[in-house]
């Protein structure tokens, strides 16, 4: 027994030495279900690889929760080194400079292999600064795409292979769906997201003023979401509302789940769905690009990026800097990229990723996850680079509020419009206010 | 002569009251102090940058005619949860109270959900509810009534009570349950045999006799109502449809805690703080006299 006991002490000391000689990275990040798994294999992989380094990924509750957490961690000292940050927070990043360190600079720093400009232009565009440095490290960037249930479809007597291209199709099919006796023919998810935002920049019409608010004066940014298209679009989805073609399934991601219970037949969300659709779908599904409307001149253009990046924290030891280096430089490596987009569906990052994918037919033998990248890799305009506003939490949170009341009948969709504008202009004035220095 | 208690000590009584004390400045005034601060100021979320703007925070808020609104729904919320979960409570406590076989078994059953976090108590009650898989929009709908709380106030509204109410009932109920158990059984056995029946004794002496329990859950439960509900909140409607479940608290939560709009919100929190103190003075000044010790 005793003899025992020692050695089981002896192997828990050793044990306790190797970590010790490890240097922690802590990784927090927002990633559930079936993208979780995909983390912590990404953490293992890079710990596997390697005996200097060890990436902790920690699962810190929803994009808000876990960049809310790492600004209280930092604020008493205890950051993570990495934090995972959703799209909507990266105006408030960007602008906390001292919080955060350039990731072009922790790259320089460790002598790392690091080459901005072979990353997807939207994407890299979106995280980089006026100045040229890149900030963040594209992690999963998603845009939004179209999902279409094919069994649903032939159901309806809806040609399963042509989704349908343009908005007037759309609501066409809805009200076929309908009168095949489908309780929900249309629903979607991240309200703002896809039907402001992204349907801002697929038809070039501007979201906001200072190019969405990416210029360098970009603070000074104003809404312009009251525009005729605008309006005309919100009014014709509270038509289909009216008439139960499409159906209102809440705020955020809520209305995925109904899409791959089979309750509704189309969903516009993101392409990071993907891996949730593919694992639980039961029937036959399609992803097709977004819809626009024929009419409009310069539609369709290419959607805007959402999804997250990876931010590194103020304040480590430079050998924890380089760790972090090392773990992007990981995570930058073509394989490792390629065999993330084919898993998850969010975009490849690199261009190299996306020839890779290409090549090794896996776009032909799952036919739909190009469309993200085909809508991404377009040129690039103004109108159609992505949005980056101060304050867009809660930005976002008065879109969803304003268009529930037209969804209820309460608002028309100019009074809604409008109001978005109006409340949302005097949170970015109060952004300007406290950011202009 | 008149029996008094005098401490010859100068630094005892001190001594004794510290620990408390400590506690509240650490875990109140101290807060409290920051929240009055924060709210004069606009500070960016990692706080690199402070800037003084007076009553800037104020005055927003009172210019904005949706925040002006979530107080009359504030008050509407409070007094349905603060009403019924105090009315249901008492039945239940009632009922309990009477029961002799298995009487500990209905008693824990009741005292679960106290046990469950708020957030998994909206959730749960979503579930229930959803209008997509819920097991109660279900059955509604055979009755011929149609659910979705993501498209009807009243019904969001409805929802967001039932889980707060279920949720705080197990509290209310110990406190009901141990004041009928300490009244003393001599004085409900005199009734009996005077005639009273079972709503005549309650009526006349259970109830009285449980005002000041009564009082007091009164005083807890609107304070529970006005702050311990945004997770339910959150997790159950996120203050929609529109902003008709948007009570005050949870604005302070989504604003400051999510959107980290420090400022804002931290005067939210103020006007808050400002409201519960009227209110318990209201309710010590006025209600109050109503109750016999």
């Amino acid at each position: 027994m005793q003899v025992k006991h020692l050695a089981l002490a002896a192997s828990l000391f050793a044990a306790s030495l190797a970590a010790q000689a490890q240097t922690e990275i802590q990784w927090w990040h927002s990633m559930t279900a079936v993208n979780n798994e995909w983390v912590n294999d990404l953490a293992k992989q890079f710990n596997e690889s390697q005996k200097d380094y060890k990436i902790v990924p920690t699962f810190k509750g929803s994009y808000d929760e876990s960049m809310t957490a790492a600004i209280a961690a930092f604020r008493s000292g205890n950051a993570p080194h990495v934090l995972q940050v959703f799209e909507v927070g990266t105006a408030t990043m960007m602008a906390s400079k001292g919080a955060t360190v350039p990731v072009a600079k922790v790259m320089k720093d460790a002598g790392a292999d690091f080459n901005p400009a072979g990353y997807i232009p939207a994407v890299a565009a979106y995280y980089t600064a006026p100045d040229g440095q890149m900030l963040s490290m594209p992690f999963n960037s998603s845009t939004t795409v179209f999902y279409i249930n094919k069994d649903a479809f032939k159901k309806a007597g809806l040609d399963a292979e042509k989704p349908p291209a343009t908005w007037p199709e759309v609501f066409d099919a809805a009200k076929k769906l309908k009168a095949s006796g489908h309780s929900c023919p249309m629903t979607l998810a991240w309200m703002g997201w896809t039907q402001l935002e992204s349907f801002s920049a697929w038809h070039n019409v501007e979201f906001a003023t200072e190019k969405n608010g990416l210029s360098p004066n970009g603070y000074k940014a104003r809404l312009k979401i009251n525009s005729p298209l605008h309006v005309k679009h919100i009014d014709n989805l509270a038509q289909a509302a009216k008439n139960g073609e499409f159906v209102y399934k809440g705020r955020g991601s809520a209305a995925q789940a109904s899409f791959t219970s089979g309750e509704c037949a189309m969903i516009q969300t993101s392409s990071g769905f993907y891996g949730d659709v593919a694992k639980n779908a039961k029937f036959a599904y399609a992803i097709a690009p977004l819809p626009y409307y024929p009419d409009v001149k310069g539609a369709p253009q290419n959607t805007v990026i959402g999804g997250a990046s990876l931010w590194v924290m103020a304040g480590k030891k430079a050998e924890e800097y380089t760790g972090v280096a090392k773990f992007f430089e990981f995570l930058s490596q073509t394989k490792v990229q390629a065999a993330s987009h084919q898993r998850t569906g969010y975009l490849p990052i690199t261009m190299a990723a996306y020839e890779l994918t290409d090549k090794s037919g896996f776009y032909q033998k799952h036919p739909g996850t190009d469309v993200a990248v085909n809508q991404m890799v377009r040129k690039v305009t103004d109108n159609s680079r992505g949005i980056r506003l101060g304050n867009y939490v809660q930005i976002r949170a008065i879109e969803d509020e304003e268009m529930e009341q037209v969804w209820a009948g309460k608002k028309t969709a100019k009074e809604a419009l409008d109001a978005m504008v109006s409340r949302g202009n005097e949170l970015l004035a109060r952004f300007e206010k406290s950011y202009k220095k | 002569m008149e029996k008094r208690v005098l401490f010859r000590s100068a630094w005892l009584p001190w001594a004794l009251i510290a620990p408390q004390l400590l506690i509240i400045i650490v875990f109140f005034f101290w807060p409290a102090w920051q929240a009055v601060l924060q709210s004069f100021q606009v500070e960016d979320a990692f706080g690199m940058s402070t800037e003084w703007v007076g009553l800037q925070n104020f005055q927003q808020l009172l210019d904005d005619p949706s925040y002006l609104n979530s107080f009359k729904r504030t008050a509407l919320f409070s007094i349905l949860v603060a009403g019924s979960g105090i009315a249901l409570a008492l039945v239940l406590a009632i009922f309990a109270d009477r029961i002799v076989r298995f009487a500990m078994v209905y008693k824990t059953l009741l005292i679960v959900p106290y046990a469950v976090a708020p957030v998994i108590a909206g959730v749960l009650w979503v579930f229930l509810f959803s209008p997509s898989i819920g097991v109660i929009t279900y059955y509604l709908g055979e009755l011929g009534y149609g659910w979705n709380h993501m498209m009807n106030d009243n019904q969001a509204m409805a929802l967001i009570v039932i889980a707060s109410v279920w949720k705080q009932i197990s509290y209310n109920f110990l406190f009901f349950l141990a004041g009928l158990q300490s009244i003393p059984k001599a004085l409900i056995e005199a009734a009996s045999i005077d005639g009273a029946g079972a709503w005549r004794r309650f009526w006349n002496i259970q109830l009285p006799l449980l005002s000041p329990t009564t009082f007091f859950l009164l005083v807890i439960n609107i304070v529970y109502a006005f702050f311990d509900t945004f997770g339910i909140i959150d997790a159950a409607t996120q203050g929609g449809p529109g902003q008709s479940t948007s009570i005050l608290v949870y604005k302070v939560y989504q604003d400051g805690f999510k959107a980290l709009d420090l400022g804002g919100s931290a005067a939210q929190s103020v006007i808050l703080m400002l409201i519960v103190v009227a209110l318990t003075v209201v309710q010590f000044r006025y209600v109050e006299k109503k109750v016999q010790y």
